[in-house]
């Protein structure tokens, strides 16, 4: 029987700056081979943890280890063994898209042609470009030519910082499909990301908040923390169909997802039917009620809302 | 290795891709040395003279010969009257005027002496000063050379003016300074934006995060504008010998020796200055006001050391300029060896170690 290595271990990992505290406690483990999500808002701490993990912060309190090595000690052995993608597009853009990989491919003491088979996927789509000064890419060029650059010396762990943000749907798809076949040649990767979409793609997702983890589950476990009766409500007057819901002493919450509201009530014993004749006798025409089953976003935003890790209800 | 040359690789890239670096780098040294040495010049190469020669005999022909032939004046007219002369200076048709009085030669048989009125225009003192220096000297070289046995000529009086120096107004004494102007910015302002050009983009970030260490990634900055340096120094040389005729007294071996020396001591400054700040434009402001400004008003590039207030000699004494000055000027102009040079060179030695060894203790290995 073999159990799992790890490839990330956090223990009561702290940082602060100033008065912000950016991590509080965290504890963690991340397994090899596992594609992890930290999901939150900006501020969260995600890019304080990763940077923490590529060695680029010191933790303030706790321990933080990568392949069982302490990213303090043996920082420069660690720096070795990862690909690290900071959330703000860090390549030369007066380079071109080739000469970019070359050079990663050369400070690490390697080639293209070497790791060439773990970017072809990526790289295929790059290479008609292969002659363009990186600042010149689209966006979502710009975070594939990212990837390979950070992949190109074939790290043992990939940490990624919101790498989708500010790219296109087609282009978001693309890239987490990468990551995908990432996972199938056996590399760590933990990616930070604010959209929930996203986080059903991992094995296992993080929620952070203020620095906080509010869970750790896999993407279809996570919504079971979720344990209320939800509703989604869908009516001609959306916004007036938020304002009157919130206003109701029954609601607990009320949010907006695209053109329907999710709703729950405090009493649990609430029916479709009722919310329906409920709302129609205020006046809302063309009136849906459906129970659904709560999503990963559902479920965020109810650990957000009562912040103590465990949903209430 | 290969890493290394990955990364100088990467920074030649860089330099001539940006088209106000490659700018800086290469077309602003001509300039500068082509500016300074032309206006320079200008000034004292076409002195337009007019003669009013009231005498009209042997001894004011020989000595209006003298300054037809000194190279510095061109006889632009002779005058027939005093009026004539204010016209000709209103005109602008002449910048120095000579008159002669009657009876020259006799005179000067007669009593030993003959006077010749040095007019120049006031209006521009600057020019006016430098002018009437080398009306004296012109006159101070006829009174030498062409004493036949007679003695005769001492006698001859021109106003007492100014004296003439060729150290003070000459390109001979600019391209010395422009050298160290030139390599202070080449060296310390474009090592310290380069470096704080990728604190600012987040690939040093990257750069970080990958297994160059801390002296390599320097090393990496700093070594392409080494080279791009010396090839300044070697243009300012050339250009300054064949376009100026500035004189290399000394060892030319000794002179370049030196030269990389000093543009290693501005390199540490760069490293310096980019380890203490991340932004570029804080880079700059500190290259500009801290180094460019010192070295042109404190090093002795344009005002004499020497007559500065004491708290402004004392100053002057941190300014690795300084020295490279008095390096250059000895070896250049006055021919001196390594002995007499020493000093400075072992100051400027003691700069560059602390400077580096200051950097590599305050370059970070992480972001705070």
């Amino acid at each position: 029987m073999s159990i799992a290595k790890r490839a990330v271990q956090l223990s009561a990992l702290s940082k602060r700056f100033g008065a912000v505290e950016a991590l509080q406690e965290m504890t963690l483990s991340v397994d090899e081979g596992e594609l992890f999500g930290f999901i939150g808002a900006d501020g969260a701490g995600k890019t304080t943890l990763l940077r923490i993990l590529a060695t680029l912060l010191l933790p303030g309190g706790g321990k933080a280890e990568v392949s069982g090595l302490d990213v303090v000690d043996s920082y420069r052995n660690i720096r070795r063994r990862i690909g690290y993608m900071p959330g703000r597009f860090s390549l030369y853009q007066d380079l071109t898209v080739e000469e970019n990989l070359r050079f990663f491919a050369t400070i690490f003491g390697t080639t293209i042609s070497e790791n060439y088979e773990l970017i072809r996927d990526i790289y295929i789509q790059l290479e008609p470009f292969k002659n363009r000064r990186a600042g010149k890419l689209s966006g979502g060029m710009k975070q594939k030519l990212a990837l390979c650059c950070a992949l190109v010396h074939r790290p043992e762990l990939l940490l990624l910082d919101e790498p989708t943000t500010g790219v296109d749907a087609i282009s978001r798809a693309e890239f987490w499909q990468m990551l995908g076949r990432l996972k199938e040649q056996g590399i760590t990767t933990l990616v930070s990301t604010p959209y929930m979409d996203e986080a059903a793609l991992c094995d296992r997702i993080a929620f952070m908040q203020e620095g906080r983890l509010l869970a750790v589950e896999t993407p279809s476990a996570i919504t079971t923390l979720f344990r209320r009766p939800l509703f989604a409500i869908r009516a001609r007057q959306t916004w007036q169909l938020i304002t009157w819901l919130r206003s109701t002493t029954e609601a607990h919450s009320v949010y907006a997802f695209g053109r329907a509201v999710h709703y729950t009530a405090k009493c649990p014993g609430q029916t479709p039917d009722e919310l329906l004749e409920a709302l129609q006798r205020q006046g809302f025409t063309e009136v849906e009620v459906m129970r659904i089953t709560p999503g990963i976003e559902d479920t965020f935003m109810a650990l957000m809302e009562s912040k103590t890790g465990e949903p209430d209800g | 290795m290969l890493s290394f040359m990955g990364f100088l690789q990467k920074e030649f890239y860089h330099i001539f891709r940006d088209r106000r670096t490659a700018v800086i780098l290469f077309g602003m040294p001509l300039i500068q040395l082509l500016l300074f040495g032309f206006a320079i010049r200008n000034e004292i190469q076409d002195v337009k003279l007019g003669v009013y020669d009231k005498s009209r005999d042997a001894v004011t022909r020989a000595i209006i010969s003298k300054f037809a032939s000194s190279g510095y004046f061109i006889l632009s007219r002779e005058v027939r009257s005093e009026k004539e002369i204010e016209d000709a200076f209103s005109t602008g048709s002449i910048t120095e005027a000579l008159v002669f009085e009657p009876d020259f030669a006799r005179r000067l048989q007669r009593d030993g002496r003959a006077e010749v009125q040095v007019i120049t225009d006031g209006s521009n003192p600057n020019l006016s000063r430098i002018v009437s220096g080398y009306t004296a000297a012109v006159l101070q070289d006829f009174r030498n050379s062409s004493v036949q046995g007679s003695g005769m000529e001492a006698g001859v009086v021109a106003v007492p003016l100014m004296l003439f120096n060729p150290e003070l107004k000459s390109v001979d004494l600019f391209v010395p300074g422009l050298m160290a102007l030139i390599l202070m910015l080449v060296s310390a302002l474009m090592t310290s934006i380069s470096i704080t050009r990728e604190k600012e983009s987040g690939t040093m970030e990257v750069l970080l995060v990958s297994s160059l260490r801390p002296a390599g990634i320097i090393i990496g900055k700093v070594v392409p504008y080494f080279l791009l340096s010396f090839i300044n120094v070697l243009t300012i040389i050339a250009v300054a010998a064949l376009v100026f005729g500035v004189p290399c007294r000394g060892s030319l071996l000794l002179l370049l020796l030196e030269s990389l020396l000093f543009i290693v001591t501005a390199l540490s400054l760069g490293i310096f200055i980019s380890s203490v700040t991340s932004s570029q434009q804080v880079a700059m402001m500190i290259a500009l006001a801290g180094l460019l400004l010192p070295t042109i008003l404190l090093s002795g590039f344009i005002f004499p050391v020497a007559s500065m207030p004491l708290p402004l000699r004392m100053i002057s004494n941190i300014i690795p300029a300084k020295w490279y000055l008095i390096i250059v000027r000895g070896i250049m102009l006055k021919g001196a060896g390594f002995s007499y040079i020493w000093k400075e060179t072992l100051v400027l030695v003691a700069m560059s170690t602390i400077l580096i060894v200051a950097s590599i203790k305050k370059f970070k290995i992480r972001l705070q």
